[in-house]
């Protein structure tokens, strides 16, 4: 066999090893395929083939714990004042049983339903709900009306009654429109997850888990499959993105 | 002119066509003295061109975007070509790092030359990103832009 035919058959060795490594990296974790799966371009709208969802386990939400707040009003650059006509996009409320006795501590939040009342209500079509499940307020449609405040259950949303300025660019706010929590859409659409649950998983408490619904691979469909969860109003039939567990 | 004016033979709408034409010529040089106001300049922006041409961009950046907002916005679709975003990272002022603070930043000098309100920096941000902003929004001082209409 002449030298040139052995380094050819070397070369081609030494191609069908990393052929094979490159296969096995890919085949390995199956994560590596659900990751690309689902990263979409930026051309790529949001598609209803997902359904973006929220597990919150109330057992792991320590009492006197406010990250997932903090992080929210970092994120989307709100004030963090709790008044009358402060925005608030998610807060922590303490729930007690009266007849037990028995106390919850557990962040509150748009559910972002399936079948949002906000949406209903609209007279203009700016609250809305995304294909893929996250509602929204369309500020530039927005007339300031409130209904959408008067229609939630959960007392989600706020109105921006001052001017502001400084705002974070990829969350854009101002006065005379209704806001509430988006999900953190512009980071669910780099592939994050929502501000809240970073911090909460940075907390070392990891009472939020954030992912889609529709995926059966994902983990929060995994643990909704095992637990027992609770929708908050179950009886209004709204099925909200947001479910809980422990209360 | 004025010899063809005078040459006889030729008839009265002929002379008179004549006369209008010479004034037509005579006030299109006197336009711009008559508006009085010279066109806003404007900074050059960073990078080497825009993502369209500068004419097209001027006639219809209010539709592209329109559009544009309604695609991120309902859609979720985040292409940069024709983001508003976009538009501030290049074109913010030297001075100011802002599309909206001062007269000679880049958004109000035209608008303001044109009388055109807009209300895009109610809401959004007039400087480039730093995400996220560890500062919150903050309640305004006075808004920049004109209440109604009128140049500031």
């Amino acid at each position: 066999m002449s030298e040139s035919m052995n380094s050819k058959l070397e070369d081609r060795r030494d191609f069908l090893k990393a052929s094979a490594l490159v296969a096995g990296v890919a085949v390995g974790p199956g994560v590596l395929f659900y990751g690309i799966a689902h990263s979409r371009s930026p051309e790529e709208g949001a598609s209803s083939k997902q359904r973006w969802g929220m597990l919150i386990d109330t057992t792991k939400c320590a009492v006197g714990c406010n990250d997932c707040v903090t992080a929210c009003n970092t994120e989307n650059g709100l004030s963090g004042k709790t008044g009358e006509q402060d925005s608030q996009w998610i807060r922590k409320l303490n729930i007690k049983h009266l007849q037990t006795g028995v106390e919850h501590n557990l962040p509150m939040l748009c559910q972002h339903c399936e079948n949002p009342p906000c949406v209903d209500v609209c007279p203009t079509g700016a609250s809305m709900k995304r294909a893929d499940g996250i509602v929204l307020v369309d500020r530039h449609i927005c007339i300031g009306c409130r209904y959408c405040m008067m229609a939630c259950p959960y007392k989600a949303r706020s109105f921006v009654h001052e001017p502001l300025t400084e705002q974070n660019p990829e969350v854009p706010r101002g006065k005379g429109c209704v806001e509430s929590c988006t999900f953190c859409v512009q980071r669910v659409d780099r592939d994050e997850t929502p501000a809240c649950v970073e911090a909460c998983t940075a907390s070392g408490h990891q009472a939020m888990l954030f992912g889609d619904l529709n995926n059966p691979e994902s983990d929060i469909a995994k643990a909704m499959k095992t637990v027992a969860t609770t929708e908050v109003r179950a009886d209004l039939g709204l099925n909200t993105g947001v479910r809980y567990q422990g209360i | 002119m004025a010899r063809v004016v005078n040459q006889p033979g030729l008839g009265k709408g002929f002379r008179l066509a004549a006369c209008l034409g010479a004034m037509a010529l005579l006030a299109i040089p006197s336009m711009p003295v008559v508006a009085g106001v010279d066109l806003p300049k404007l900074e050059h922006a960073k990078g080497d061109k825009c993502v369209d041409e500068g004419g097209y961009i001027r006639r219809h950046h209010p539709e592209l975007l329109k559009h544009h907002r309604d695609e991120t916005m309902r859609k979720g679709i985040r292409t940069t070509k024709y983001s508003l975003k976009k538009c501030v990272e290049c074109h913010a002022g030297s001075k100011t790092g802002s599309v909206a603070a001062s007269k000679e930043d880049f958004c109000i000098a035209c608008h303001s030359y044109a009388g055109v309100k807009l209300d895009c920096w109610d809401c959004h941000a007039t400087k480039p990103g730093k995400r996220p902003s560890h500062q919150a929004a903050q309640p305004a001082v006075p808004s920049l832009m004109p209440s109604n209409g009128g140049s500031q």
